[in-house]
């Protein structure tokens, strides 16, 4: 056990050494102990046990409908596949720290490619219902030393609709849990205290093929490409994105400074390395991919989106990365984005040159170190050691097996 | 992410069966009611083209103090549906600890004139402008790795030195790096040249060389030589760090030439295209059609007119081509204003670039193979930069081996008794105006000229009025003569006696001057 520890240091200070030689005098690294933290190996600091679930939970979905590898909710498949090849995962499950149960519950898609919630409660209290019989770990904590990951829009409630959502909150068998999901809001019933966020699956070489010169001048002010109303739906406005993206149009539309509109351009990803801010603003949901396009070409995210939780908050400032305006702040955002101190400016795009920064936001294939599924490990790897309370007496029971509604509770 | 119209009708659909049908025959009259009055709400939307039973809410509901800009208004109505079921009128608040996000719709916010500031757009075109520079600093040509070009230029005030001079000056201007020219004037520092080059914008150093330019090509070939070596004991002297190249005025540089040389380590050389240029045409053709008859009968080889490192097939230095003179044998130009091919020395130093290194004091960086600067003596005779160095084959030769020719060698230069206004400002005015042969007004006398630069408003139209100046002035008495053929007055004129003289295009004194010499 000692000289595995010292192996592991010896890599970390290695690894600690390495990365820090490649940074150019430009790019600056995001200092003090949050910024470090993006190169933390989680190699030997945690110990992942991956159950052995029925396809049908996991490949024969994948096989329906083969567009889940590259929609934007394709994360729970590939970190399905890295934790299988990856170094810290365990065959021998008495001595891992996490479990994680392979179910992908956001594959259930339609024919245009949006994916349909219903049935993933059901799905997941199935899979559970299995896991709880077969092995004995997730009685011994009812699934407190267990990690899901589920990057649906409102994580597990499991549903698109927000009020939908708020009305279920968070599927009672997950409680004890920890989420890995994209959704991250403060004081919403669907972000646990205890969850990690995560970005959304953007595909990393359809990204680096548009790679243009770093030289090429910045001379777009503010960038936004999508929808401000949102007509099947809502056609009043209103109530998509909470009015923002409604008022971002009528406030903006006249004004060069801002190139918006709803156009579908082949060159959005030329055009956003092209740009000094880009525009993130909530939509159904508060995430989005753009937040990962935007660090990745290097354009300031102004995040629109009141009490959002960004990925990997607790690893990444990202005040210092970002703009935060908030909503009612909408229609002053010229203002707001000029009167931004051109140093400020300049060290935000600094940052956003940081390698370290845009590998976190990617779920390369391989996986590389670094990135998102990394930055997870080392999320799950920080709240270790588990506490004791999480340890549960032999019999006891937390969980209430039949809460919910009565159609989670039939079987899947 | 979306909702979709599927989505709404299965929402629709699941959420019927949990519309509670009910028994009571006073429900049934309500359910009625409700679907009448549902309908009619329906038909006077589909009228109005929107929900107005949201006004109507809006009115009954609202506080006084909102207004029309539609300000925050948080009134928590239920969201859009179709069925007015009990279920859907409770809020969606969110239950846990005060959070100020609700769900719901809201107002969109609209400032009261959503049109740009200007003074914002400014600001916005300033922050544009600042990043595009730190972009260009970081990434582009001055980037890292980027080193300061020492262009070393002798010159000397002649005719042409505005021409070549300006050149030069616009592909330094143009050079992406840091520039350090050291211009080398022979005859002293004067202000002709002074006032040319300082409209550079880049560094200059202006250094003046006692000795004057003589008038043949070899001579002057071997000032110049010493006055690079001037140049070059500045460079030591200052201690100036960079790559230095020579760029001789009546040169031609390609930009990709500053590129190509910044990779130079310690001492290069690139092809230089050596444009043998004569004045005289025909002579340019039968020398060309006698160097292809040359051609036909010895090898092909030097039949370029490139001067450069020639390598082998594995890109190492084996030699120099050198530009063929044969052809011009006898027949170069010995003058400086010869009309003739003014042909190249063997190696011309603008072909070289070295490190700025190589001349400093200290020996410790530099390759062995260099000779000491300081101690050369310039009277033994330098006359390729290959003397600087021990060892000639340690050039690097640069432009894929010698391959890209990426500047032009070019000698032209004026008669030696042409003059020229000093500063190129017309001022004193010119004493020769030559008319020429046709005008269409021949005795229309000169309109009192305004002021001075009204003297060219008189060579109008196809009036190609030849202006050559001369030394001394000439006197009052030469009047107007305009056109050779003699025409009729019809004019009278006001100040001049005409006089109907055939004329030659020589010399004659336009009225204009007279009018200055009256003026001064």
């Amino acid at each position: 056990m000692s000289n595995r520890l010292s192996l592991s240091a010896i890599l970390l200070f290695l690894f600690f050494s390495a990365s820090s030689a490649q940074h150019n005098v430009r790019t600056e690294r995001i200092s003090g102990s949050a910024g470090d933290v993006l190169e933390d190996n989680p190699v030997g600091k945690l110990k992942v046990y991956v159950y052995e679930l029925p396809s049908k939970y996991n490949k024969k979905l994948l096989q329906k409908d083969p567009r889940c590898l590259t929609h934007m909710f394709a994360a729970e498949i590939f970190m399905h596949r890295f934790l299988l090849s990856s170094p810290v995962r365990t065959l021998n499950p008495d001595e891992a720290d996490w479990f994680y149960a392979p179910i992908y519950p956001t594959c259930d898609l339609t024919p245009t490619g949006l994916p349909l919630p219903f049935k993933s409660p059901r799905m997941m209290r199935s899979a559970i219902q299995l896991i709880s019989s077969n092995w004995p770990y997730w009685n011994k904590t009812e699934g407190a030393d267990h990690f899901f990951v589920v990057p649906h829009d409102f994580g597990a409630c499991f549903h698109y609709q927000e009020e939908k959502a708020i009305e279920r909150g968070i599927l009672p068998l997950l409680q004890r849990a920890t989420l890995v999901q994209t959704f991250g809001q403060r004081n919403h019933v669907c972000l646990d205290q205890g969850s990690i966020t995560i970005p959304p699956f953007a595909p990393p070489q359809k990204m680096h093929a548009h790679l243009i010169p770093p030289d090429v001048p910045r001379s777009i002010f503010v960038y936004f490409r999508g929808l401000f109303y949102d007509v099947n739906n809502d056609p009043e406005g209103g109530y998509y994105a909470r009015g923002a993206r409604a008022a971002v149009w009528e406030n903006f539309k006249n004004n060069p400074l801002f190139d918006i509109s709803t156009d579908h351009p082949t060159t959005y990803y030329e055009d956003m390395q092209r740009s000094i801010f880009c525009l993130c603003p909530l939509g159904w949901a508060p995430w989005s991919p753009r937040l990962v396009e935007a660090v990745v070409f290097g354009c300031i995210p102004v995040i629109i989106a009141d009490d959002i939780v960004l990925p990997f908050a607790d690893a990444i400032p990202w005040e210092e990365i970002g703009v935060f305006v908030a909503e009612k702040d909408v229609p002053e955002l010229d203002t707001i984005l000029t009167s931004i101190p051109t140093e400020v400016i300049l060290r935000k795009q600094r940052l956003l040159a940081n390698p370290s920064m845009k590998q976190a936001m990617l779920f390369p294939q391989p996986a590389q170190p670094g990135d998102a599924f990394h930055q997870i490990l080392n999320g799950l790897a920080r709240k270790l050691p588990h506490d004791a309370s999480v340890y549960l007496k032999a019999g006891e029971k937390v969980l209430n097996w039949t809460a919910g509604p009565v159609g989670d509770l039939k079987p899947w | 992410m979306k909702l979709s119209a599927l989505h709404q009708s299965y929402l629709n659909r699941r959420r019927s069966p949990l519309d509670s049908s009910v028994d009571a025959p006073s429900k049934s009259f309500l359910a009625v009611f409700w679907l009448v009055l549902h309908c009619l709400c329906c038909l006077i939307s589909l009228l109005l083209g929107f929900r107005f039973s949201r006004l109507v809410f809006f009115f009954l509901v609202s506080t006084p103090t909102t207004n029309l800009y539609s300000p925050p208004f948080r009134p928590n109505l239920p969201p859009p549906r179709i069925d007015l079921t009990p279920s859907n009128a409770t809020t969606a608040e969110v239950k846990t600890s005060s959070s100020r996000v609700v769900v719901g719709r809201h107002g969109i916010l609209i400032r009261p004139w959503p049109h740009p500031d200007p003074v914002e757009v400014m600001k916005a075109h300033r922050i544009i402008e600042r990043v595009q520079r730190e972009q260009k600093a970081v990434f582009g040509a001055g980037g890292k790795g980027s080193r300061t070009v020492i262009a070393v230029t002798p010159t000397y005030v002649r005719t042409f030195q505005a021409l070549h001079l300006n050149g030069v000056m616009h592909s330094l201007m143009l050079v992406p790096y840091d520039v350090v020219w050291i211009v080398v004037e022979a005859g002293g520092v004067s202000n002709e040249t002074a006032s040319i080059i300082g409209k550079s914008g880049v560094r200059v150093i202006h250094v003046g060389f006692d000795q004057r330019m003589p008038n043949t090509w070899e001579d002057r070939g071997k000032v110049e030589v010493l006055m690079r070596l001037r140049a070059l004991r500045v460079v030591k002297e200052e201690k100036l760090d960079g790559v230095v190249m020579f760029a001789d005025d009546s040169n031609m540089h390609s930009m990709e030439f500053f590129d190509e040389i910044q990779n130079v380590k310690w001492f290069g050389a690139v092809s230089v295209g050596i444009l043998a240029h004569s004045g005289n045409a025909e002579e340019m053709v039968m020398s060309m059609d006698k160097r292809r008859e040359m051609v036909d009968e010895v090898e092909e080889r030097s039949s370029l007119p490139v001067q450069g490192p020639a390598c082998n097939a594995t890109d190492k230095l084996i030699g120099w081509h050198v530009f063929n003179t044969l052809p011009y044998a006898g027949k170069s130009a010995v003058y400086i204003d010869d009309v003739a091919a003014v042909l190249p020395q063997k190696l011309e130093w603008c072909g070289f670039v070295l490190n700025s290194r190589i001349l400093w004091d200290e020996a410790e960086s530099k390759p062995e193979w260099v000779k000491e600067f300081g101690l050369l003596n310039e009277n033994e005779g330098v006359e390729s930069p290959l003397s600087l160095l021990n060892d000639p084959s340690m050039v690097e030769p640069l432009g894929s081996c010698g391959r890209q020719v990426l500047l032009w060698w070019l000698r032209v230069e004026a008669r030696a008794d042409s003059k020229f206004p000093p500063g190129w400002v017309i001022d004193p005015p010119l004493e020769i105006t030559v008319a020429a042969k046709r005008t269409p007004w021949p005795d229309v006398p000169p309109e009192p000229p305004t002021k001075k630069k009204d003297q060219m408003s008189l060579s109008q139209g196809n009036n190609n009025v030849v202006v050559i100046p001369k030394q001394q002035q000439q006197q009052q008495q030469q009047q107007q003569q305009r056109s050779s053929k003699v025409r009729k007055p019809k004019r009278r004129s006001k100040r001049n006696k005409h006089e109907a003289k055939p004329t030659d295009t020589t010399t004659q004194v336009s009225s204009s001057t007279k009018h200055h010499q009256e003026r001064n």
